[in-house]
């Protein structure tokens, strides 16, 4: 029913659009990582792989990126462990409270993400609120100040950010169960505990693979809260490429490094669709 | 007969409060920022410290004398409500032709235009640094302003999306039986059947615009918008008046959000609404 017009006009200004503005930028990072920079600091538009040898010889970048897995890692899991029972109990037992408990997990990601991570400084700092509740409580006699500027205080408040997003695919996995399986299962004569591990886990693993992806994917790639709340120890992968873009004035090295942080980022989204998929009953 | 006793799928009441538990810590840890934020936000001393006392409005007052922040609020309302422009101009388009069009690279352009949301913002920032540097563009709220409305035309593409696959189509294609060109019917029937959505996503990609920083941190210029006008003051120091221009942000948030969520529920019923008014659910279902 609709002309050949009107889907070349509803087809051809996004195209366009995103092309210049999304597909070129991406391509320009690829062909940058193998250029190089000039002794005069300009960009030298020879190919080469120079900068990709760099970054396999360089046991900094290697060690950096493991380090930024593995804050990754840790706040994924750490938000699995704090998002599913949440979501199973809002999902499952919330009852007449179900919206208002819904509404309240999304309600942080309303307050700026910049915000929340300050507050976290305001909060561990040696002479923050948790150190002076401490010595006012006569818990500890100095401050603690491992809490700040360490990864921890980076994992914790990734952890804090990405907990509701890890929540949410995973309430709509746990939502989209039909409650007859359960009644079924239970009515069967299995415990409570058999009905969550052989039915309810298993079809809600869809929404535990978008979830970790979520928080894997955005906290690996974060290099504000390392500025912010890191510390030496805390640096991160990205924090490398914000200095190469910057003082150390070496784009075609920091393109590199953003275009490894690429693969690996979209090697992962591939495989949890393949995962969201298998796991999938419909 | 449990069920009628419980709303839970089993009357297991250990483990339901072992949930019940873990649920009030969770919240706890989630709304612990927030609370300290808008306490200390009132603390006569300032930022830290253990407990809060001399409870003032100075930090309000040191707030509404400050010119740098109000013209940055300024810059990042004039930057959101831009992208906000470019993202529905492109992404209902976009929506339409994913529904109605078939062309070559269409699953491709699919996921393209959702990587932004899902990629961590700083590939996507500085990609667009090196175009801005290869075009010979000079950095300004302008470079942001193509940077959240190319980023954020996805969200404007799946909430309508969403809505074009509840559409009836027989109500545009009356319209075009009766005379009507496709432009006539595009804004007298598919623009206010899809109200709702627009809406949604409009509102969606303002609040993201609003509070966005790892694009934006790449293509600043000389005019700064308000998550970096507060940046650059958390890397000189502990400033207070960031609590309380973050409590008044919130608070504005927090009503939007209950006014649009009272819109819809009215408007669609409850069940609707909560699958849909998510920041980033869109890339979560996918």
């Amino acid at each position: 029913m609709f002309s050949r017009a009107y889907k070349t006009a509803v087809t051809v200004p996004p195209l366009v659009w995103v092309t210049v503005f999304l597909l070129t930028p991406y391509l320009l990072m690829f062909c940058y990582s193998f250029w190089s920079v000039s002794p005069a600091q300009a960009i030298v538009h020879s190919w080469n792989l120079d900068n990709y040898k760099e970054l396999f010889q360089k046991t900094v970048y290697w060690q950096t990126l493991l380090r930024s897995m593995w804050i990754a890692a840790r706040v994924m899991l750490l938000s699995l462990l704090l998002g599913y029972p949440l979501a199973y109990f809002v999902s499952f037992y919330a009852g007449k409270r179900k919206d208002l408990l819904y509404q309240m997990v999304i309600i942080p990601l309303w307050v700026s993400y910049l915000v929340r991570a300050y507050a976290w400084k305001t909060i561990l700092g040696s002479d923050g609120v948790l150190n002076t509740l401490l010595q006012y409580a006569h818990l500890t006699r100095r401050p603690l100040d491992f809490l700040l500027y360490s990864p921890f205080a980076v994992v914790l408040t990734l952890t804090h950010i990405y907990t509701p997003f890890t929540f949410l695919p995973i309430y709509a996995a746990l939502e989209h169960i039909p409650r007859n399986l359960v009644e079924a299962s239970h009515d069967l004569g299995a415990t409570p505990a058999q009905t969550f591990w052989k039915v309810i886990f298993p079809l809600s693993i869809p929404g535990v693979v978008a979830g970790a992806t979520f928080a894997f994917v955005l906290s690996l790639g974060d290099f504000l809260a390392p500025l912010l709340l890191g510390g030496p120890s805390g640096i991160m992968i990205s924090n490398i490429v914000v200095s190469l873009f910057g003082a150390a004035y070496n784009w075609p090295l920091g393109a590199a490094i953003s275009l490894g942080m690429l693969v690996i980022v979209v090697s992962l989204l591939f495989l949890s669709e393949h995962l969201e998929k298998k796991w999938s009953f419909s | 007969m449990e069920f009628l006793v419980t709303p839970g799928p089993m009357s297991n009441i250990p483990r339901s409060r072992w949930l019940l538990a873990h649920a009030a810590a969770v919240f706890a840890f989630l709304y612990l920022p927030i609370a300290i934020l808008i306490l200390y936000s009132f603390n006569g001393q300032g930022v830290g410290g253990f407990p809060p006392h001399h409870l003032t409005f100075d930090w309000y007052r040191i707030l509404f004398a400050d010119e740098p922040i109000w013209d940055s609020v300024l810059n990042s309302l004039q930057v959101a409500f831009a992208a906000m422009a470019i993202s529905l101009t492109f992404g209902v388009p976009a929506a339409l032709a994913l529904e109605r069009a078939q062309f070559p690279g269409k699953a491709f352009f699919r996921r393209l235009v959702l990587l932004p949301l899902i990629l961590p913002g700083i590939i996507t920032g500085l990609s667009l640094l090196m175009l801005f540097n290869v075009m010979g563009g000079k950095l300004s709220l302008m470079t942001i302003v193509l940077g959240h409305g190319t980023a954020l035309i996805s969200v404007a593409t799946t909430e309508v999306f969403a809505g074009l696959q509840k559409l009836d189509r027989a109500q545009e294609e009356a319209s075009l039986d009766l005379g009507a060109n496709y432009w006539q019917t595009f804004w007298r029937i598919t623009v206010p059947n899809l109200k709702l959505p627009i809406i949604g996503a409009a509102l969606l990609i303002f609040t993201l615009s609003m509070d966005e920083i790892a694009v934006s941190f790449f293509l600043i210029g000389r005019d700064n918008t308000l998550p970096l006008e507060i940046w650059g003051r958390l890397r000189r120091g502990i400033t207070p008046e960031i609590n309380a221009v973050s409590t008044i942000i919130f608070v504005f948030s927090l009503v939007t959000i209950v006014v649009w969520y009272r819109l819809r529920v009215r408007a669609e019923g409850s069940a609707e609404v909560r699958s849909e008014l998510i920041p980033g659910s869109a890339t979560a279902d996918q």
